[in-house]
């Protein structure tokens, strides 16, 4: 008998996500984290609209389901009777830099201490591949089919840098999946904006550069090709906030 | 206890909210019920509760679903522009079927209004108010007294059936200074929550708090379980006060602050030889159907008297159902409607109907 590769706190589900789409790598990442913290038992996590939307269908530990871009105020809610739980939001684009910016600017601003993973694949993947706040100029959507113009559409937002700002925000880092090295860091970020929350510093937030092959109309791999070449020279990789903080 | 004490409709909620064992209130500020967040400001942390003004209508409710969700007792209140904006989330608490208080001490609309007593809001509050097929216990309180005594029956019955129970003030009651008497009235009980996401600890397996279902038979029989739990509480919760009702002429039907005036105005008719009786739903929903429909074979006609443009008319014809006519009288725009005038469209429907 093999021994067991998948982490405690994953279920045994087949994931329902596209094939090179990087939901499931970074529910591996939170799965192996919470597993090494041990905090399977004390963690809640709380579930966007949006591709990820029935993630407890994977993740083995308590979760509850959010309204589209309420997740941080879900979290307050939460982590505020219980605060001696480990408390985390994942959400997406949309969710977070669209319909649930109030929500998300007020718990940084307030230091509420839970961890956000923020998916950012450029684009609303689940209502088949709309301009998203994070869609990049001139990238194509089924919404800017002639690329994003940015002389009507707006321009992406860089939330990490906006959360950054608030001074309730303890730590703030920007990875990216689209290789192993970097999915390693990822994972090393993930796990420092969980120790930021049981230090009990305020609010930590990782935003994991995502790709959506399906919706960009890319093969996997290329699909990986095209966030290296185009997301990370707009969304700049690394520590934003929280560097020095030692946990 | 024993004692009463004169305290203003807003305070008392709030007062009456820790009593009943409300561990924390989100709440953004709106006229005519700050009151109630002024008090829990002081309060809640006395008591090591959480108090948390939220940035919006919106965050405040999603932060009452996520304190729900872990088990703990947890109340929001507003006026009713913001209990438009709190919909959605009432819309999800409904379908992931976790207790809630909501209080609206309503304002009036449409719009953003005037911040004067209304009771426009009977439609949202009485047929779902957000998306879907669902329910709110709505309770309506007509002196400070039962503003404490019902926003207590709201946290339970809240438990209870797992679900928004919604304590439906208006601005004269949540303004109005009364006495009240804190008696021990219900047991506030510890209901246990199997079902809580608080950690799964050692529990052996997780729980998720949902409202999602894409699989059509799954998501039916959720409406299903609703369905019959809305039939449950409807066989069990109903309330509602009768006065002067065996011997009526013709039967006013009103709630809240318009059935005070009502008392007054059978005392009034008295002298004229006409005999009113006033039948009060204190549960707008479930409504008193049958219980007020009873009456059909024994006056003339109903009036349904409303701060609003005729909404809960609606309920009394479908308690009537035909048997008898059914007249409207209200007033709009934070008027409130004098005992003459109403005494003036009783003489005049009786005459109607006399002839």
């Amino acid at each position: 008998m093999p021994e067991r590769l998948v982490p405690k706190s994953l279920t045994d589900r087949v994931w329902h996500y596209c094939p090179g789409c990087s939901h499931g790598i970074v529910h591996r990442l939170i799965a192996e984290v919470i597993d090494e913290l041990e905090i399977q038992g004390t963690v809640i996590g709380v579930a966007p609209v949006g591709c990820a939307y029935n993630n407890y269908e994977y993740f083995n530990f308590d979760i509850i389901q959010a309204a589209h871009g309420r997740a941080p105020a879900v979290a307050t809610g939460v982590k505020r009777v219980l605060p001696d739980r480990m408390v985390f939001t994942y959400q997406g684009d949309g969710d977070l830099a669209a319909i649930g910016t109030a929500e998300i600017i007020h718990a940084a601003a307030r230091g509420e201490n839970f961890t956000t993973v923020f998916i950012n694949n450029a684009i609303y993947g689940m209502t088949s591949g709309q301009m998203a706040p994070t869609t990049l100029p001139n990238q194509v959507t089924m919404t800017s089919p002639n690329g994003r113009d940015t002389s009507s559409q707006g321009f992406p937002i860089r939330m990490s840098e906006m959360l950054a700002l608030q001074d309730g925000t303890a730590f703030v880092e920007r990875v990216s999946t689209h290789d192993v090295r970097h999915i390693i860091q990822a994972k090393r970020a993930i796990k420092k904006a969980f120790k930021v929350q049981q230090a009990g510093l305020g609010f930590s937030i990782v935003e994991v550069l995502s790709t959506c092959p399906t919706n960009w109309g890319l093969s996997p791999l290329k699909a990986q090709k095209w966030l290296e070449e185009n997301m990370i020279p707009y969304y700049a990789l690394g520590n934003i906030k929280g560097k020095d903080i030692k946990v | 206890m024993g004692e009463k004490v004169l305290m203003k409709g807003n305070d008392v909620i709030a007062e009456a909210s820790i009593r009943a064992g409300c561990k924390c209130y989100f709440g953004y500020p709106i006229t005519p019920q700050t009151e109630i967040s002024h008090y829990l400001a002081e309060a809640l942390p006395k008591i090591g509760g959480v108090f948390l003004q939220a940035e919006s209508e919106i965050a405040a409710i999603n932060m009452v679903y996520g304190a729900s969700s872990a088990g703990i007792r947890a109340m929001t209140s507003s006026s009713s522009p913001g209990i438009s904006l709190k919909q959605e989330g009432i819309s999800y608490i409904a379908g992931a079927e976790i207790p809630a208080v909501v209080v609206n001490v309503v304002r009036c609309g449409p719009g953003l209004g005037g911040i004067l007593p209304g009771q426009c809001d009977y439609f949202q509050a009485t047929k779902g108010g957000g998306h879907g097929d669902y329910h709110n216990i709505v309770l309506a309180p007509n002196s400070v007294q039962e503003l404490y005594e019902l926003t207590v029956r709201c946290f339970n019955l809240a438990d209870k059936y797992r679900m928004c129970a919604m304590l439906m003030a208006d601005g004269s009651l949540g303004q109005m200074m009364e006495a009240v008497e804190f008696r021990e009235i219900e047991d506030i009980e510890a209901i246990d929550k199997p079902w809580a996401t608080n950690g799964m600890g050692t529990r052996g397996h997780s729980n998720y708090i949902s409202s999602v279902n894409v699989n059509p038979d799954e998501l039916e029989k959720l409406n299903q379980r609703l369905q019959a739990k809305y039939r449950e509480v409807t066989k069990n919760e109903i309330m509602y006060e009768e006065v002067n009702c065996d011997n009526a002429d013709i039967m006013v039907v009103s709630y809240g602050t318009t059935s005070r005036i009502i008392k007054n105005v059978i005392k009034d008719a008295r002298k004229m030889g006409i005999n009113v009786g006033l039948f009060r739903p204190i549960s707008l929903w479930p409504f008193p159907y049958d219980e007020l429909g009873k009456h059909a074979s024994h006056v003339k006609a109903f009036l349904s008297v409303e701060l609003s443009a005729g909404q809960m008319i609606d309920d009394v014809r479908l308690s009537v159902n035909g048997k008898k006519n059914c007249y409207f009288y209200g007033r709009t725009g934070g008027n409130i409607p004098s005992q003459k005038e109403i005494l003036d469209e009783i003489v005049k429907i009786l005459e109607k109907e006399d002839r």
